[in-house]
């Protein structure tokens, strides 16, 4: 179907590479940008500016961010843009695959062409309704779609379909707890709104920054935006929002939360007062932070560069803006002043009717709805778990379920997460893989944690059977059989290895009994090895004693 | 960096949009602001007295409150009478349906597809010189014509269109012909796609014969603004055939095609119709799908029909009506077979309207309607009762504030829907060497100042400050609109008005007086506003032209009653004494 559109679009040079990857230089072009130089102008004077300043910003450590920042208070609310994860996009049936080439899943709605119209995907509805309920919002029964109307290349419509006036969640909070490493505590943010609306295309650039082209393939992908109260006060809290939204994303299946990709973007804005001051600063907007770590580092530079100008004196220099992070200079620079407030125009969609929910479908999605990262946390706490472990325990829906689904076929909790965060997320980390991918059941760790416990097999050979089962599968019954790993337990099979190793090492026996009673380890490590690693070590400690004490 | 190079979003940067200067639009525009009584304050503006001919005061009625004597009195009172029929065609032979005609000529093999075809291209041929209805002329007609009789010798099952010749509009897509919407902003755009109802009519056998001249994009009323060309009308070439679906009332008119697609928005259907003095059908908003339509105002356009009988029109709507999953705001309301539950005039009783009860909506009679029109249109009021009807009078009282609030919120939407004709994906493009006059050049050359003049008045209607004052009323008076007419409608069965206020004009004589052609949109944007359907039949002629001109009898209905609307056209239609709908084009022809 795509490619018959092309008809329509002014250039072809798609079909003249047909075969190749996309590059910046052989994709579809639509249209030439040439660069307004008066803007570029504008735009460099303002960096040379704010050089000196930021510069000395720049070498500020954490430590004396906390010194900067006293006697002032950083507000800081958060608009967040998720994507969804459905199959279609919003209002047509294309599909949308992150990194697909350049227009090539498009269609004449999508492309906005004269004539066509939009139609609802009522999984967007669904999804929002998801996040509203799990965000603890009231659900607005009859919400509408607004054109949002502005003009740029990548927003083929000349407006954007987005909810204005009636979002269709409102009024919610969200409920997280800080890293241990940060400080730990509980913390409730509200959550002012979130309403359902279409991504714009992309628009990529020339390297000679001559020209750019318009990519459609996002345009019409459905985003809920999320608006948070103004509620953090540092980069922690904003980036644990953030983390604790990606969470519930995830677990609710609505979207892939990935931030590299842009599935998840947050934009922050932020101001600063001094403590006690009830009137807010003037609010900056930051954007383009593409990890969590970047959004605490973006917001505390940020933080200081504003109680610097505070402090100098220089407050009016903080004026509305959006500014970008820099990820190589790890500091935030001016995109663009805000010249007045843009009027969007909104008036209600004409194409779409009313969004009215009824009870029963409501009710039906929050009775589908999964365990909450928040509802986790309280229940590993519960079983007695350090908050680290809750919190590692709860960041990821899969690692939970299995954590879950092993306690659940009897393992100790605190075993349990201990495998699970030791040498199963080390082999995770290091392979690259995620616990549903891996060939371990959780019914197989509880067997094997159960397996040591009543010694059927010791911790050592545990960890060897573990790598097994992670990569080759299988069970624990089977592999202990089937390579012979049943501990010793039999004092006198230990005490006939115990004997063995005696009579082979005179010499050390010798020394042994003249004092030099550290060799015992190297006793014992020698009957472990003649056991090859079977024999039970309190036992074999207990023979070795007793024998290496009978001779003397 | 993205943010370097490029403008950010924001109509503040473009000039044209936001800027109080309307330059950029020139000097017609800026003639036409300054007629308009300082429109900041008051946003009914459009309602200024001088220029708008039906103005009525609370009090007194032009007529007595007793609908008995109003009817009795009027034929009498109301001079002058009508125009007599055009001399050449004596005979009061009804207008008998075309399409069920070439069927008949198919089935028993009198004509092939391929004759009729060529009989009406040949026509089509001769007439277009002086009527210019055509932006385009399909090419592959007659070729299709003749897989239609390939179809008729195998013996298969004919859809109800087979070998009929449709014309579209040129705001409704189709894939294998331009489709302009008037404008040259897309004057090189050919779509990628067939709009659903012209895939329905596909399917149901037609024949697309070409695309019709419209006022751009459907803004205008006499076809005037089409960017391309100017359009006559076959019963006087030196007027217009109304508007904005002008292209489409004339070649059926001048039977240059067998009937035709029109949009109606705010009466661009039913005012060619009456102007042309062809059936004209604007079905309930929802009845037909609008995906393929070239948007003006979402929330009131609808795609209509042209016929030279009601027949002709109740079959064309059957084959395109129904629900679109391409179009949300389609309706899943049963369609039937409207032509089917068409009496013929053998089987009429002497009564057939017994008990039909006809409202005449007081505020469309009287001051600012010509005399003829009014004096066709209490006579058509006459004849209805003679076929047993029980005729009264029924007032709307927010008649007169539909023509503002349909301007205002017709006018924001368009400057909504327009948005996407920015050069930058197809359609006309500027050379610009920057964002911002990509944008304003391509949108400042391509677009035509009726156009430029309603995307700035929709866009100041939205703007910050004013969406209160001017939409959100409108919306307001539309709600008023849609009751006051469920009120009327709950006590008649239909209602009646003249299609417009005057039969057609001459080229050329409203186009410097913007506002006075804003109101001979009064008798239709109601309808619009309330989502309604409405059926227009020439009902008789007043003085004017070669052979008189006709004039259109608008019937009104609830929601999805477009088949009672058409039974009672039909009933009209058939019993209508000494009237042919015949034009001097064709007869001279
Ligand atoms: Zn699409």
């Amino acid at each position: 179907m795509a490619l018959i559109y092309f008809r329509c679009i002014r250039m072809n040079h798609l079909f003249l590479h047909p075969s190749s990857p996309f590059t910046k230089k052989s994709g579809v072009l639509f249209c030439t940008l040439q660069a307004s130089h008066a803007q570029v102008a504008t735009q460099v004077n303002f960096q040379n500016q704010g050089k000196q300043k930021e510069k000395s910003i720049q070498t500020a450590t954490k430590k004396t961010l906390e010194h900067h920042k006293h006697g002032y208070e950083a507000i800081i609310g958060i608009e967040t843009h998720v994507q969804l994860s459905t199959l279609t996009k919003a209002f047509c049936s294309c599909p949308y695959l992150y990194g697909t080439r350049p227009n090539t899943t498009i269609c004449p709605i999508c492309m906005g062409l004269p004539g066509t119209l939009p139609v609802l995907n009522s999984k967007v509805v669904e999804f929002a309704v998801k996040l509203g309920l799990a965000l603890n919002c009231e659900l607005s029964m009859n919400s509408k779609f607004d054109r949002k109307q502005y003009f740029y290349p990548d927003l083929p419509k000349g407006y954007q379909i987005s909810q204005f006036d009636v979002p269709i969640a409102t009024k919610g909070f969200i409920d997280l707890d800080l890293p241990v490493e940060f400080g730990g505590g509980h913390r409730r943010f509200g959550i002012t709104r979130i309403h359902m609306e279409e991504d714009a295309g992309k628009l990529l650039h020339s390297e000679t920054g001559s020209y750019s082209q318009v990519d459609l393939n996002r345009a019409g992908v459905p985003l809920l935006e999320i608006v948070s109260e103004p509620d953090m006060r540092s980069g922690v809290e904003a980036a644990e929002y953030a983390a604790e939204l990606q969470r519930l994303v995830r677990y609710l299946g609505v979207s892939n939360g990935n931030m590299q990709e842009g599935s998840l973007r947050c934009d922050v804005n932020i101001s600063v007062r001094p403590t006690g001051q009830s009137q807010f600063g003037t609010k900056v907007e930051i954007k383009n932070m593409n990890s969590f770590s970047a959004m605490n580092r973006a917001i505390d530079y940020e933080i200081s560069r504003q109680v610097l100008l505070h402090r100098e004196g220089q407050s009016d220099q903080i004026v509305q803006e959006t500014r970008l992070w820099d990820e190589a200079a790890q500091k935030t620079f001016t995109m663009r002043k805000k010249e007045g407030l843009a009027d969007y125009r909104y008036f209600p969609e004409p194409d779409l009717p009313e969004v009215v929910l009824v009870k029963e479908y409501i009710d039906e999605i929050r009775q589908s709805l999964p365990e909450l990262p928040e509802a986790k946390r309280r229940r590993y706490e519960k079983l007695g778990l350090s908050m680290q472990d809750v919190l590692f325990l709860a960041n990821d829906n899969n690692v939970a379920d299995f954590f879950d689904a092993a306690v659940e076929n009897g393992a100790d909790a605190k075993l349990a997460a201990n495998w699970i965060m030791g040498d199963i997320a080390a082999y995770l980390k290091n392979e690259r893989r995620t616990i549903d991918e891996i060939k371990l059941t959780p019914k197989e760790l509880s067997e094997l944690i159960a397996f040591i416990k009543n010694g059927t097999i010791s911790g050592k050979i545990g960890k060897e059977i573990l790598f097994e089962l992670i990569s080759k599968g299988g069970t624990v019954k089977s592999l202990i059989e089937e390579k012979d790993l049943v501990q010793i337990v039999d004092p006198a099979t230990i005490g006939a290895l115990v004997d063995k190793v005696l009579a082979a090492n005179p010499k050390q026996l010798q020394q042994y009994r003249g004092g030099k009673t550290k060799l015992q380890g190297f006793f014992a490590g020698q009957v472990m090895k003649e056991s090859k690693g079977k024999a039970n070590p309190m036992l074999l400690n207990k023979i070795l004693t007793e024998k290496l004490h009978a001779g003397s | 960096m993205y943010s370097i190079r490029v403008s950010p979003p924001g109509p503040h940067r473009f000039a044209f949009f936001a800027g109080p200067k309307p330059s950029l639009c020139g000097e017609r525009v800026s003639a036409r602001r300054s007629a308009m009584p300082s429109p900041i304050q008051n946003p009914r503006f459009l309602l200024y007295h001088r220029c708008l001919p039906l103005h009525f005061p609370p009090n007194p009625f032009p007529f007595p409150p007793n609908p008995r004597r109003l009817l009795h009195r009027s034929t009498a009172a109301l001079s002058p009478q009508p125009a007599p029929a055009p001399q050449t065609l004596t005979s009061a032979v009804p207008p008998s349906s075309e399409i069920l005609s070439i069927r008949e000529s198919l089935l028993s093999r009198r004509k092939t597809a391929a004759e009729i075809a060529a009989e009406y291209l040949d026509r089509l041929r001769r007439t277009e010189q002086q009527l210019r209805s055509f932006l385009h002329v399909s090419e592959t007609a007659m070729r299709e014509a003749e897989e239609v009789d390939g179809l008729v010798e195998s013996g298969a099952e004919l859809g109800p269109l087979t070998g009929v010749l449709v014309a579209v509009k040129d705001n409704i897509c189709t894939a294998d012909m331009p489709s302009t919407g008037g404008s040259r902003i897309l004057g090189s755009y050919r779509p990628a796609f067939d709009a659903t109802a012209v895939k329905r009519l596909r399917e149901a056998g037609a024949i697309i014969v070409g695309k019709t001249n419209l006022d751009e994009f459907g803004m205008g009323s006499t076809t005037e603004s089409s960017g391309f060309q100017v359009t006559t009308n076959p019963w006087d070439v030196s007027r217009v055939p109304g508007g904005s679906s002008g292209g489409s009332a004339a070649a059926v008119s001048a039977r240059q095609c067998v009937v035709s697609l029109g949009s109606d928005t705010g009466g661009s259907v039913r005012q060619p119709a009456s102007f042309c003095g062809v059936v004209g059908m604007k079905p309930t908003y929802g009845r037909v799908s609008r995906f393929g339509l070239m948007a003006y105002a979402s929330s009131l356009d609808v795609i209509g029909c042209f016929g030279s009988s009601v027949v002709d029109a109740a079959i064309l709507l059957s084959a395109i009506s129904g629900h679109d999953r391409l179009d949300a705001t389609s309706s899943k309301h049963e369609v039937s077979d409207y032509a089917s539950q068409l009496v013929s005039l053998d089987h009429l009783e002497s009564k057939p309207l017994k008990g039909l009860r006809v409202g005449v909506i007081r505020e469309t009679i009287g001051e600012g309607v010509d005399l003829g029109v009014m004096s066709s249109v209490q006579a058509a009021a006459s004849h209805l009762e003679q076929l047993g009807s029980i005729v009264t009078e029924v007032s709307l009282p927010s008649f007169s504030l539909g023509l503002p609030a349909y301007y205002i919120l017709a006018s924001s939407e368009a400057s909504s829907n327009l948005s996407r004709y920015d050069g930058v994906r197809y359609g006309y493009q500027a050379t610009a060497d920057e964002l911002s006059s990509l944008y304003g050049d391509s949108r400042a050359n391509g677009l035509g100042p009726e156009v430029k003049l309603r995307i700035l008045m929709g866009t100041y209607a939205l703007s910050a400050g004013y969406y209160d004052a001017y939409y959100k009323r409108a919306q307001q008076v539309r709600t008023l609109v849609r009751k006051s007419f469920k009120d009327a409608l709950d006590k008649n069965d239909i209602l009646i008005s003249p299609a417009a206020p005057s039969a057609a004009y001459k080229i050329g004589e409203k186009t410097n007086d913007p506002l006075a052609m804003y109101a001979g949109d009064i008798m239709t944007v109601n309808v619009n506003l309330a989502g309604l359907p409405a059926l227009v039949v020439p009902c008789g002629f007043v003085e004017g032209g070669p052979a008189g001109l006709p004039v259109g009898l608008q019937m009104i209905g609830a929601a999805f009653h477009e088949g009672k609307l058409l039974r009672v056209g039909h009933i009209f239609e058939q019993t209508l004494q000494n009237h042919r709908f015949i034009p001097p084009l064709l007869a001279e022809t």
